[in-house]
C-alpha cells in the first residue's frame, strides 16, 4: 500500500472543504492567510465570495447558511480580521445558525508576543461560540476541520472558529480526511422519549383550549411539513416567534401570527388563556414571555427541544421532551391525528380577533412602512427571501409579510444586530437563484454595514435593497416616547442623513426614492422586473409611528398596549 | 444550597477555560474550584462547589453537560460521597502560645510542616468544614497566610463498569 500524500496545510483546509462539500466561502484576505489565498487562486470547485468587510463576510455566510440549510463558511486573517467577525459570529450564536470560521493567526512561535494583527480570538469568541479550536500541529489539522463542521451542523446548530496559526497552514504532513470522528463529550439527543411523546399526545387530545408556540427550531430542524401536517390533523391554532415565522404558512386559518412584545393580540390572549401550551423548537425568551410568572399562567406545558439546557431554564414546564423537533413531531403525528376542532375556543379567538385585529391609519396621505411591506407581501405571494434588519420595521415585516415557507424570513431575533441585514442578503442571494431576496433596512441600520452595497453590484446579485426611511432610529424613539419622557435623545437623523439614492447611484446601483402611498406599487413592480442586478428604494415613510400592539418589556402579556397613549401625538 | 459537581473534561486546550468562562457568562456562582489528573491520560477531573436553589442547579449540570469537552458531570450532593480539601496556614506565634497552636493542629490532624522563630506553618487535611473549624480557632492567633486547595470529591463505591461508558 501507498503511504498518503504529503501536503501543506494550505492544500489540506481546501481538501477538507472540498469533502464537507463547501461550495461558497465569504472572506477576506490578509497576512496571516495569504498562502491559503494563493492556493484559492487556483481552486475552481468552489467560489469565494469577497465581501468589503469581515463583519459582512460572517453575516454573509449566516444568511447563506440561513437559507441554505448548510454551514455558512468564512475565511478572515488574525487580528482585526478576526475580531471583525466578532458581531457576526455572536449574532450566529443567538440565533443558532451553523457557520465555520476560520481565522488566520500569528505563527504559533508569536502567539502571546503582541505580534502584528495579533488577537487572542479564541478566547474572545469563546462565549460566543459553540466551540472553537486553535490549531496548534499541522498534523491536527483535517481531523480539526471535520470537528468544526459536524460540531457547527449538528445538535442545536451554531457557530465553531477554527484559528489557523501561520506556520500550521505552510507546514506539511500525510493527509488522511477522517472518515467519521467521535466526539465523547458530544452526542446530541435526536430522538424524543417515547413515553414523553405517547403522553404529550393524551394531553392534547383532552386538551380543551390548545395552543402550539412555534419558533426557530422547527426551521432549522426542516420541520416545517411536519408542524403542518400535525397541526392541521389536530386543528391546534399556532402562534410563532420572530425566528419561527415561515415554519408554518401566514395564509392558514389556523395561524394566529407572533405572540410576544409585539405579537397579536389575539395571539397573545391565547397564550394567556390556553390550557394546554405545546412549545416546539422555542425557548421561552423575555421578548416573548413578559414576566414571566404570568406567562401562560395556567397552561399545561409542553417543551420539545433538541437542547437540554433550554428546559427549564426560562419557564419551568410540565413535560420535556429533548430531541429534534422534525423525529418529535414525526412521532407525535403518528400518535394524535383527527382531534376535532374545539368549537368555543375557536370562538374565543375570532373574537380577540374581532376585538383588536393588526390595523394602523388607513388610507393615509402619509407613507406608512407597513403599508409597503404588505404591498410586497401581495407582490411576491409570500414567496420571497425577506431579509430584515433591527428595529420598527422588523417587527412590521413579522406582523404583516405572509411567509409561507420556512428559511424565508432572515432576521437578527436574539442579538437584534443593526446592520445585518445588507450583507445578509448578499448570502441568501448566494444561496437562491429562483426566488427575489428583499433586503429590508431603516435608515440607522443601512448606514451600519452598507459598504456590503458594493459586494452585491460587484457579483450582480438581484436583491432588492428598500430603505424604510423615517429619519429617526425609530424603536429607540418609540421607547423614549412611550416610556422615558419624550426626550428624544440622539434618535434624530433628519439633519444628518445621507442622500441615499445618491449613494446607490454612486455605487451604480439603480436608486430610486418616494414619499407617495400611490406611486409604491409602480416602484415595487419596477423592482421586482430588475433581475440582474440589485436595485435600491428609499421610502420616505412616517417620521413618528409606533409599533402596535406592544407589552412593555417585563410587563405581563395581559398589560399590552394597543394604541397611542398621548393622544396629542395621533398622527 | 451548597453543591459539589464533579466534572469530567477532555485534557485539552482551554478546557478549564471553558467551565470558568460559562460560570461568569451564566452569572452562576463558584465557591471553589479544584483540577487535576484522573487515572485516565487525557482527561482531567473538576471538582466545583457552587450553590444556589435547584433550577440554577439543573441549569449548571445542563450547561457544564452542553461544553464540547465535558465528558461526564456528576452533582454529588445528596450522595455518598468522600469530600477533602487542603490547607496551609501560617500562623503567628508568641512564648506561650506555640503549645496551643501544636495542640490544635493535633486535634485537626494537621501537621506543622514549616517553623521560624515567629510563625509555623499548618497543614490540615479534611472535608472543608473541618478547614472552615480549624481557621475559626487558629484566627485569634494570627493567621499570616493561607491558601486553601478547593474541594475534591469522589463518589462512594462507585460501580467500576460506570466507567467503562464514557471513555469509549
Amino acid at each position: 500500500m501507498s503511504s498518503p500524500k504529503k501536503l501543506s496545510g494550505a492544500d489540506i483546509f481546501f481538501e477538507a472543504l472540498r469533502e464537507e462539500g463547501v461550495e461558497k466561502i465569504f472572506g477576506y484576505p490578509g497576512g496571516a492567510t495569504i498562502k491559503i489565498y494563493e492556493k484559492l487562486y487556483d481552486i475552481d470547485f468552489l467560489e469565494h465570495v469577497l465581501t468589503r468587510h469581515e463583519q459582512g463576510a460572517t453575516h454573509a455566510a449566516d444568511g447563506y447558511a440561513r437559507v441554505s440549510g448548510k454551514p455558512g463558511v468564512v475565511l478572515v486573517t488574525s487580528g482585526p480580521g478576526a475580531t471583525n467577525t466578532v458581531t457576526g459570529i455572536a449574532n450566529a450564536y443567538m440565533d443558532s445558525i451553523p457557520l465555520v470560521v476560520f481565522t488566520g493567526q500569528v505563527p504559533s512561535h508569536l502567539i502571546g508576543n503582541d505580534a502584528f494583527q495579533e488577537a487572542d480570538i479564541v478566547g474572545i469568541t469563546r462565549p460566543i461560540t459553540k466551540h472553537n479550536f486553535l490549531v496548534r500541529d499541522v498534523k491536527e489539522l483535517a481531523a480539526t476541520i471535520k470537528k468544526a463542521f459536524y460540531i457547527a451542523s449538528t445538535g442545536r446548530p451554531g457557530p465553531v472558529l477554527v484559528d489557523l496559526p501561520k506556520d500550521v497552514i505552510n507546514d506539511e504532513c500525510e493527509y488522511e480526511y477522517p472518515k467519521e470522528i467521535h466526539i465523547r463529550g458530544y452526542k446530541p439527543t435526536y430522538k424524543g422519549h417515547h413515553n414523553q411523546i405517547k403522553k404529550a399526545a393524551d394531553i392534547i387530545r383532552k386538551a380543551k383550549r390548545p395552543l402550539l408556540y412555534v419558533g426557530g427550531g422547527v426551521v432549522m430542524a426542516d420541520a416545517a411539513k411536519e408542524l403542518t401536517e400535525f397541526a392541521r390533523n389536530n386543528n391546534l391554532p399556532v402562534t410563532s416567534t420572530l425566528m419561527g415565522l415561515g415554519a408554518f404558512p401566514a395564509t392558514d386559518p389556523l395561524f394566529l401570527g407572533m405572540l410576544g412584545m409585539h405579537g397579536t393580540y389575539y395571539a397573545n390572549q391565547a397564550v394567556n388563556h390556553c390550557d394546554v401550551l405545546v412549545a416546539l423548537g422555542a425557548r421561552f425568551d423575555d421578548r416573548v414571555t413578559g414576566k414571566v410568572d404570568t406567562f401562560a399562567k395556567d397552561a399545561y406545558k409542553i417543551h420539545v427541544d433538541i437542547d437540554p439546557t433550554a428546559i427549564d431554564k426560562n419557564v419551568l414546564v410540565d413535560l420535556p421532551i429533548v430531541g429534534d423537533v422534525k423525529r418529535v413531531l414525526t412521532d407525535l403525528i403518528k400518535e394524535l391525528a383527527d382531534k376535532p376542532k374545539e368549537k368555543e375556543w375557536w370562538d374565543q379567538i375570532a373574537i380577540w380577533e374581532e376585538e383588536c385585529p393588526l390595523e394602523y391609519k388607513r388610507p393615509d396621505n402619509q407613507l406608512r412602512t407597513q403599508y409597503v411591506i404588505e404591498k410586497i407581501s401581495e407582490k411576491t405571494n409570500g414567496e420571497a427571501i425577506i431579509v430584515s434588519d433591527v428595529g420598527q420595521h422588523q417587527m412590521w415585516i413579522a406582523q404583516y409579510y405572509k411567509f409561507n415557507h420556512p428559511r424565508s424570513h432572515l432576521s437578527s431575533g436574539g442579538l437584534g444586530t443593526m446592520g445585518y441585514s445588507i450583507p445578509a442578503s448578499v448570502g441568501a442571494a448566494f444561496a437562491v437563484k429562483d426566488r427575489p431576496v428583499v433586503s429590508i433596512s431603516g435608515d440607522g441600520g443601512f448606514q451600519m454595514n452598507m459598504q456590503e452595497l458594493i459586494t452585491a453590484v460587484a457579483y450582480n446579485l438581484p436583491i432588492k435593497f428598500f430603505i424604510m426611511n423615517n429619519c429617526f432610529l425609530g424603536m429607540v424613539r418609540q421607547w423614549q416616547e412611550l416610556f422615558h419622557d419624550e426626550k428624544y435623545s440622539f434618535t434624530d437623523l433628519c439633519d444628518s442623513n445621507p442622500i441615499f439614492t445618491k449613494i446607490g447611484t454612486a455605487l451604480g446601483i439603480e436608486s430610486l426614492s418616494t414619499h407617495l402611498p400611490e406611486e409604491v406599487d409602480a416602484l415595487l413592480d419596477k423592482a421586482f422586473e430588475i433581475n440582474d442586478r440589485p436595485v435600491l428604494i428609499e421610502f420616505k415613510v412616517a417620521k413618528e409611528d409606533l409599533v402596535f400592539p406592544m407589552v412593555p418589556s417585563g410587563a405581563s402579556i395581559s398589560d399590552m398596549i394597543v394604541k397611542r397613549l398621548n393622544p396629542k401625538r395621533m398622527l | 444550597m451548597k453543591h459539589t459537581i464533579t466534572v469530567l473534561v477532555e485534557n485539552t486546550f482551554g478546557a478549564f477555560d471553558r467551565v470558568a468562562t460559562m460560570f461568569s457568562a451564566k452569572g452562576f456562582n463558584i465557591q471553589s474550584i479544584s483540577i487535576g489528573e484522573t487515572e485516565i491520560n487525557e482527561i482531567s477531573r473538576m471538582t466545583i462547589v457552587t450553590y444556589g436553589d435547584e433550577q440554577i442547579i439543573d441549569q449548571v449540570v445542563k450547561q457544564l453537560n452542553r461544553l464540547i469537552d465535558t465528558v461526564k458531570v456528576v452533582d454529588l450532593t445528596g450522595q455518598a460521597m468522600t469530600e477533602r480539601e487542603l490547607a496551609l496556614i501560617t500562623v503567628s506565634f508568641q512564648k506561650g502560645t506555640m503549645e496551643e497552636i501544636k495542640n490544635i493542629t493535633d486535634i485537626f490532624r494537621g501537621k506543622i510542616v514549616d517553623i521560624n522563630n515567629k510563625s509555623m506553618m499548618l497543614e490540615i487535611t479534611g472535608p472543608p468544614e473541618k478547614i472552615n473549624a480549624a481557621v475559626n480557632v487558629l484566627m485569634p492567633y494570627g493567621i499570616k497566610e493561607m491558601a486553601r486547595s478547593g474541594t475534591v470529591a469522589l463518589k462512594r463505591g462507585e460501580q467500576l463498569k460506570q466507567r467503562k461508558d464514557f471513555i469509549k
